[in-house]
């Protein structure tokens, strides 16, 4: 079953086609991963998919639902969570009230519920707590619950941010280059930890430089190289392509 | 108890021991200055929620605080006798309207200060969703500016509207009546109950923002500030819940206009100056931007001794040279902590000069 379908997707800035008639599925409980050069326009796609940008050509639809022209909370509020390559935690919070901002579209207290502390947020509050710890305890963090996130190591933070997009109970998480500025040891802890969600039924879409994890994680690869896609297929298969060997590593070499 | 409710408690316990002092010291006329500063200070919190908490700025508080005060002042001064119509045939039978007497003798009959600020109160939520709306698109100087361009209009207007009086204002407002006999007035018989009145009503908001901080929209609101992006990420709608404080900080700004207009039995087009709102972002400022408990207090001091006119004529300088000055030495606002470490290392360091960037 497809649960993404981004459908002949262009996207110009000015005088550069940074995406040009783009198409390709993501199918439900998979891990699918984008790779491609710098600069081939990657981090625009997801821009695109999670509604930070808007398509000038093609259709995004996720869950049945064409959602390529909804500002990005409306993304998010049908459960398409993302993360960003420069990670984004929210500064002067701890970890725990970060983890719990995740949980803002599975509740529903306003200004006024806030103001006058009525007795229904208490539970909710109580809610949100409970399983702002559930998600800690799953990736280990519970340790630095009121820590404040942006203290933590860098790839600490990798993790709350994670737990962070968890928290929406996302059907699709959209990882930015998880693995970017983390060690060797921490890169595979991150590929067990995105192995992880996928069983847990979240379906996985992500966009890395690392081929280790990607070649051994993904269930299907996309090659995207000057916003045009160049190859998709399953990992062995994309590392014996010719076209993506000669985009990676240059005609001569070949 | 929580520690919230302590500081609730804690300040309380300092408005009663004020009044408590003014008595003992025979000092009790200090009460009706002390009173005004609680309604300024109603501005301060609400706008504190907005710069601090949501992070968006507006120099244009003293507009929302002017409409308040202007349209109670006009609806419960404008005289109705002369007028007749159906809409206000209707409206004297349902009882929005009041008959009472002037200073002259003569009878008036105007709109009841309830109905006159529930009016107010409308007429600011509609202003500040329809200008909010588009403003609070910019960002940093650009939203700065705007919101200073909202104030500067609503000046411009009171000043130059024969019927709110242009540059001389409205007067002989009357007091504004509340349950069991109260009434808010400048009229110094029911000085110690306007001034409990005054501060009652700080606190009851007090305890409405500190609420609305600690839950589910105060934590969605941290998150815009930090990280506006990523907070859309998570499904919170930024722009909505930004316009939502701006509408509430601004409806704190007009319900202070409303309750200072009928203590003061009147307002004048300075009100909506410029020099205003500037006096509210720097005391804000000096209190820690994201701090209610030190916008209120520094709000409590500073607003006092402007009032009282130890300031002199270099009043708005004062302010104008505090809001320098907390922007460039303490950014983090006075009330915080490492304050004295700062200043220790602000004093024993080499000339400006020759410091690294």
């Amino acid at each position: 079953m497809t649960l993404l379908s981004v459908r002949g997707v262009g996207k110009r800035f000015g005088g550069l086609q940074a995406v040009n008639d783009l198409s390709f599925d993501v199918a439900t409980g998979s891990i699918k991963a984008l790779i491609g050069p710098n600069g081939a326009g990657k981090t625009t796609i997801f821009n695109l998919i999670s509604g930070f940008l808007h398509p000038d050509r093609g259709e995004i639809v996720f869950g049945g639902t064409a959602v390529h022209a909804m500002p990005s909370f409306q993304v998010a509020a049908r459960g398409m969570v993302r993360t960003f390559q420069h990670i984004r935690l929210f500064p002067k919070m701890t970890v725990l009230e970060n983890i719990m901002v995740g949980r803002h579209v599975h509740s529903r207290a306003g200004f006024l519920a806030g103001m006058l502390n009525l007795p229904f947020t208490w539970g909710e509050e109580r809610r949100i707590k409970e399983k702002s710890f559930e998600i800690m305890d799953l990736l280990g963090i519970v340790p630095h619950a009121e820590t404040e996130a942006i203290s933590l190591a860098y790839g600490q933070q990798r993790v709350v941010e994670i737990g962070r997009a968890l928290a929406c109970e996302p059907k699709l998480l959209l990882l930015d280059e998880p693995a970017a500025g983390l060690n060797m040891r921490e890169t595979k802890e991150m590929g067990a930890l995105i192995a992880r969600i996928r069983d847990m039924g979240v379906t996985v879409l992500l966009v890395e430089h690392d081929m280790s994890l990607v070649m051994k994680i993904s269930d299907e690869v996309v090659v995207v190289s000057y916003g045009e896609k160049i190859a998709e297929d399953r990992p062995l298969a994309i590392q014996k392509n010719r076209e993506v060997i000669r985009v990676y590593l240059g005609d001569d070499e070949c | 108890m929580e520690r919230k409710h302590f500081a609730i408690a804690g300040f309380a316990g300092l408005i009663v021991a004020i009044q408590l002092a003014t008595r003992l010291t025979g000092t009790e006329y200090f009460l009706t200055q002390l009173t005004m500063t609680a309604y300024y200070s109603l501005v301060i919190v609400g706008l504190c929620m907005l710069i601090g908490y949501a992070g968006q700025i507006s120099l244009g508080h003293a507009g929302f605080f002017a409409i308040g005060g202007y349209v109670s002042a006009f609806l419960t001064t404008f005289d109705l006798k002369s007028h007749h119509g159906a809409f206000i045939s209707l409206m004297e039978r349902s009882g929005a309207l009041v008959s009472r007497q002037d200073i002259y003798g003569g009878t008036l009959l105007t709109v009841h200060p309830w109905i006159a600020c529930a009016a107010a109160i409308l007429l600011t939520v509609a202003v500040a969703y329809l200008v909010g709306g588009p403003v609070l698109k910019l960002k940093g100087h650009y939203l700065a500016m705007a919101t200073l361009g909202i104030g500067i209009i609503v000046y411009r207007i009171v000043l130059g509207t024969e019927f709110l009086g242009a540059s001389d204002g409205i007067s002989e407002v009357p007091g504004f009546p509340l349950p069991g006999g109260l009434v808010i007035t400048g009229d110094s018989s029911s000085r110690i109950s306007n001034y409990y009145l005054a501060w009652g009503v700080v606190i009851l908001g007090m305890v409405l923002l500190l609420n609305l901080i600690r839950s589910r929209v105060g934590r969605a609101l941290a998150a815009v500030h930090g990280a506006e992006d990523a907070a859309g990420a998570m499904g919170i709608p930024t722009a909505r819940y930004k316009l939502h404080t701006f509408v509430l900080s601004a409806v704190f700004a007009s319900l202070a206009g409303v309750l200072l207009t009928h203590f003061n039995g009147g307002i004048g087009p300075s009100e909506a100056g410029v020099m205003k709102s500037v006096r509210y972002v720097a005391i804000v400022a000096i209190g820690g931007m994201a701090n209610l408990w030190g916008a209120l207090s520094m709000s409590l001091v500073l607003n006092y001794l402007s009032l009282r006119g130890y300031f002199g004529t270099y009043d708005d300088a004062v302010f104008g040279v505090i809001l320098i000055l907390i922007m460039m030495f303490a950014p983090d606002g006075l009330l915080r902590r490492h304050l004295l470490s700062d200043l220790k290392r602000l004093v024993s360091r080499t000339p400006a000069g020759e410091e690294a960037p």
